[in-house]
């Protein structure tokens, strides 16, 4: 259901993009998904496939997705780790005063034309 | 032909939102209007809470009250009946959230120049609704006994946006192996800034410092 509600966000900046560049049909949406976004790809790409075969500049276009590593960087030491193996505790020190870096996103990074 | 052309987009998802969001409480605040967005799992409590703190303010400030369901609108006639107050029902569409444009088509539907509340019971999730700014003033959720204290290491997010953590249903606590204390430890490892209010919704108790709380916000907003 969450990844339903993407598409449709997707569709929309999409369909946007492509009428501001005087497109008229997109072949392929690129999407850079963090790991620890909440987004499953699969999930968003059957999604996508049901939603996007009912617009017509959307009709057969694949919709391919980037996994972007999520990072997280230790306050009370300054060093960085992965985030999905050690999650919220710094394996350096052991702190809990961390920051997640980067692997949230979830955004569309080009479209090919 | 097949001429293959790559433009390039890099933007999140979520930006138009988050800008629609703020423009939405810019507007809330010139007409002196508050928006508190009330999160939780399915069956928390979010309905019956809405009642007895309505029933505590709605002499002191005027109040209406939006549910946002999947479908059905079992949740607005309830607290039309029992608080007298104008509800709205808000159907999502199948969306398992409400984002600012959303949210501002059912303000549409309220009389903002007659109210100075309005009370969003978003759809039961702890997941979605996190991801997407209504436009509300203060985001606030409840967590209930029986859900388990560690669900602020499950839904960091959730917790880490949300500005008040009422915890419902205090009367089951015998029946659960429910930590209050290590789950308000939790909450703040996620949040520091996090009041935790621990109230039972059936009887009432504890509800005077939420409605307290929301008075004191209402009338901050408003000055
Ligand atoms: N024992 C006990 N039951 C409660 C309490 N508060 C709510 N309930 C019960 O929990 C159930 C769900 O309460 P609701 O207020 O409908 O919960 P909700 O979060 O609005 O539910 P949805 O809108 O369906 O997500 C109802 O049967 C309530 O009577 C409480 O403090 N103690
Ligand atoms: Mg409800
Ligand atoms: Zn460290």
């Amino acid at each position: 259901m969450h990844e339903l509600g993407i598409v449709f966000y997707i569709i929309r900046d999409v369909k946007k993009a492509a009428q501001e560049n005087g497109v008229e049909h997109v072949n392929t949406v690129v999407m850079n998904i963090g790991e620890v976004s909440t987004v499953v790809p699969e999930y968003l790409t059957d999604c996508w496939r049901w939603a996007a075969d009912k617009e017509d500049v959307l009709r057969g276009c694949e919709l391919r997705c980037n996994i972007l590593p999520a990072v997280t960087v230790c306050n009370a030491c300054g060093k960085e780790y992965p985030t999905v193996e050690y999650g919220r505790t710094c394996p350096h020190c052991g702190s809990e005063d961390t920051v997640l870096l980067r692997g949230n996103e979830v955004e569309i990074k080009e479209i090919e034309v | 032909m097949d001429d293959v052309k790559i433009i390039e987009i890099k933007k999140s998802i979520f930006e138009d939102n988050d800008k629609d969001a703020d423009a939405l409480r810019g507007e809330l605040k010139r007409k002196g209007v508050y928006l508190l967005n009330l999160m939780s799992s399915p069956g928390s409590g979010k309905t019956t809470t809405l009642i007895q703190t309505i029933n505590r303010i709605k002499d002191k400030i005027r109040v209406a009250v939006m549910e946002a369901d999947i479908d059905s609108d079992v949740d607005a006639v309830k607290i039309k009946e029992a608080t007298g107050i104008p509800s709205i029902q808000l159907h999502t569409g199948g969306m398992c959230h409400l984002d600012a444009e959303m949210t501002r088509q059912g303000l549409d539907n309220v009389d903002l120049a007659d109210v100075d509340l309005v009370i969003l019971e978003n759809v039961g999730n702890l997941v979605c609704p996190a991801e997407f700014d209504t436009g509300s003033c203060r985001n606030a959720m409840i967590l209930s006994v029986p859900e388990g204290h560690d669900k602020p290491l499950k839904y960091p997010l959730m917790f880490s946006i949300c500005d008040v953590v009422v915890i419902n249903k205090m009367d089951v606590l015998p029946y659960f192996d429910f930590d209050l204390e290590k789950c308000k430890e939790y909450i703040h490892m996620r949040n520091p800034k996090a009041q935790v209010i621990s109230i039972c919704a059936k009887t009432g108790e504890g509800v005077d410092a939420f409605a307290n709380w929301l008075l004191n916000e209402v009338n901050n907003w408003k000055n």
